[in-house]
């Protein structure tokens, strides 16, 4: 009987533990919804959408576009990647197929660390170090853009890129690599036309993961790409992110006014992005796990 | 930036203070104060033991915003309130009290290689509206325009835009964390214009800092251009950018807060005041006291 009690017990709490991460979800998601909704009541969709300008606290008539936030935004996230997939992909056939596992695993390690490092770190980082050099690098009178933006964020995606993905290729059955180097292909082809092929969709998984890291960062770009509301043309031009919006306004934003739930708003465009990012991420994951079998 | 090197001395402090039985009070607000409130409030502890002083930044709107949350004990704010926040306070029944315990010239600052010396107000509004966007139509320079400001939740982005902008800044406007990064960017920009407080001109000495030229403002063009490092002249209310410093207060100030606020207008509160480059309220004109 007293058994029969634990079991059911530990049953019911785990599956409750379970269910929380669940409900904080389901609850974030309603929130960002039935606020973000009511910016509707005011703001045309449409011009909310695809207005360029941005400015909830005008001197005159508030506006509310959040076309350059979002171009911004795709901009850096994009840009981030251009940086990080090949360095990413390369650095994890290295480990995986050149390094010896001595340097594997002392590697791997410290490429997992970069991950701790605290974001406010890498935008101060990309403030004192990495916009200096690129404005002189490039003639540019400020460093404070979105191509500072997208290597700072491209750092930050890194760790879980390299780790992800280099999991996938060592996943990879070894008989494949040596049906390749038997019919004559040298390790450089192995890799592109066996190994990588063979584990696209866990490589692509990993890049899904890495792509939702930078879409959500806000310290780092908040402080290090300048923070212009008008629409970037160039990736030299300074971009506001989406993210660093919502922080900069949230703590001023006077309650219950079409500028505080314009920020819902934006919080909703920005995390049905990140969850269609995760829900692909997740599928070709669950698939490269399938073919892992 | 600014406000993560000012973190550390503030843990210590608290650290410092809390081992016997202490009274806090909380300040919250204004970047553009908190150098100069952290000294003052340094000072003011190390006279009064029991009380812990803690003081935290995110800007003027963020620093009236808790007040009317019954967040914080002082809102430091270097603007007043706007219509909307008053009409909150009303609401919430929040009896704000204004205190003004120093002044601020704003001062303009370029790149040192543009040749332009004076700006009238109508100029400048022009040049952060973006209708002026190449230092040649100033007659002081060549170059597109690189424009450096705060951001919206700053007293000093909604002061500058209310006295001189008198409309929108233009989008192209690089909003800036805080007056140090603006500073910084500046002085490594060729085309840059930006807007700093008093106190970030000058360095510990009273020099005034490398890399940037201060700009000498006039209300009209027939009026002579004022520099804000004159201190005669913005004691005498000539220069047009002199603002006050407010501290607000839920209710009139009462224990430690008023005794906090009293030593700020004390002689060695008002020495930390002038060794930081700001004006005292009174010498600039301004009512220092408790008003009412």
């Amino acid at each position: 009987m007293n058994r029969f009690f634990w079991d059911i017990f530990f049953k019911k709490t785990l599956t409750i533990a379970a269910l929380v991460s669940v409900l904080t979800l389901v609850g974030i998601f309603l929130l960002l919804l039935i606020n973000g909704l009511q910016t509707f009541k005011t703001i045309e969709i449409s011009a909310f959408l695809t207005g360029s300008d941005w400015n909830p606290a005008a001197y005159e008539t508030p506006v509310f576009g959040i076309a350059a936030m979002l171009i911004s935004t795709l901009m850096v996230t994009f840009g981030s990647m251009f940086i990080a997939v090949p360095l990413g992909i390369g650095t994890a056939a290295f480990l995986s197929e050149m390094a010896s596992p001595r340097v594997r695993n002392l590697l791997k390690p410290v490429i997992e660390m970069l991950a701790a490092v605290p974001s406010v770190v890498i935008g101060f980082l990309g403030i004192v170090l990495v916009a200096p050099a690129l404005a002189a690098l490039f003639e540019l009178p400020n460093g404070l853009n979105a191509l500072n933006g997208s290597i700072l964020l491209a750092v930050m995606a890194l760790p879980t890129l390299i780790s992800v993905s280099e999991d996938a290729i060592h996943a990879v059955p070894n008989h494949y690599k040596e049906a390749s180097y038997a019919l004559g292909a040298n390790r450089w082809e192995t890799l592109i036309r066996v190994t990588l092929p063979a584990c696209k969709s866990g490589v692509l998984a990993a890049v899904m993961l890495g792509l939702g890291r930078a879409l959500g960062e806000t310290m780092t770009v908040l402080m290090a790409t300048g923070n212009a509301t008008a629409m970037p043309h160039h990736f030299f031009d300074p971009v506001r992110t989406i993210t660093a919006t919502v922080a900069i306004e949230m703590g001023e934003v006077p309650f219950g006014t079409a500028h505080f739930y314009s920020l819902f708003t934006c919080a909703l465009v920005l995390f049905l992005i990140t969850l269609v990012v995760n829900i692909v991420a997740e599928r070709l994951a669950a698939r490269f796990r399938k073919k892992g079998q | 930036m600014m406000r993560q090197a000012l973190f550390l001395p503030l843990v210590i402090l608290f650290f410092q203070c809390s081992h016997t039985h202490v009274e806090t009070v909380t300040l919250k607000g204004s970047d553009t104060e908190i150098n100069l409130v952290l000294q003052l409030a340094e000072a003011y502890m190390e006279s009064e033991p029991g009380v812990s002083i803690s003081i935290t930044g995110g800007g003027s709107g963020v620093g009236i915003a808790a007040m009317l949350n019954n967040k914080t004990d002082i809102a430091n704010s270097s603007r007043e309130l706007s219509i909307y926040e008053s009409a909150l306070a009303r609401e919430r029944n929040i009896q704000i009290e204004p205190f003004i315990f120093a002044a601020d010239a704003l001062a303009i600052i370029i790149h040192p290689s543009l040749t332009i010396d004076s700006l009238t107000l109508d100029d400048l509004g022009k040049i952060y509206a973006g209708e002026i966007q190449n230092w040649s139509q100033t007659g002081g320079g060549t170059g597109r325009i690189s424009l450096y400001g705060r951001q919206s939740n700053s007293g000093t982005y909604m002061y500058f835009r209310e006295r001189v902008v008198k409309r929108d800044y233009s989008p192209d406007l690089k909003q800036m964390n805080g007056t140090s990064q603006i500073l910084e960017a500046v002085k490594a920009d060729p085309g840059a214009i930006g807007y700093v407080g008093l106190g970030y001109l000058t360095d510990s000495e009273g020099n005034v800092r490398e890399g940037i030229r201060v700009v000498r403002l006039s209300r009209t063009p027939d009026e002579p251009a004022v520099s804000p490092l004159d201190r005669a002249l913005v004691k005498n209310g000539l220069y047009p950018l002199t603002r006050p410093l407010y501290q607000f207060t839920n209710g009139v100030p009462e224990g430690k807060i008023k005794d906090f606020l009293e030593f700020e207008s004390s002689p060695a509160g008002k020495k930390i005041i002038l060794e930081n480059g700001y004006l005292s309220a009174r010498e600039a004109g301004m009512a220092g006291n408790i008003e009412k």
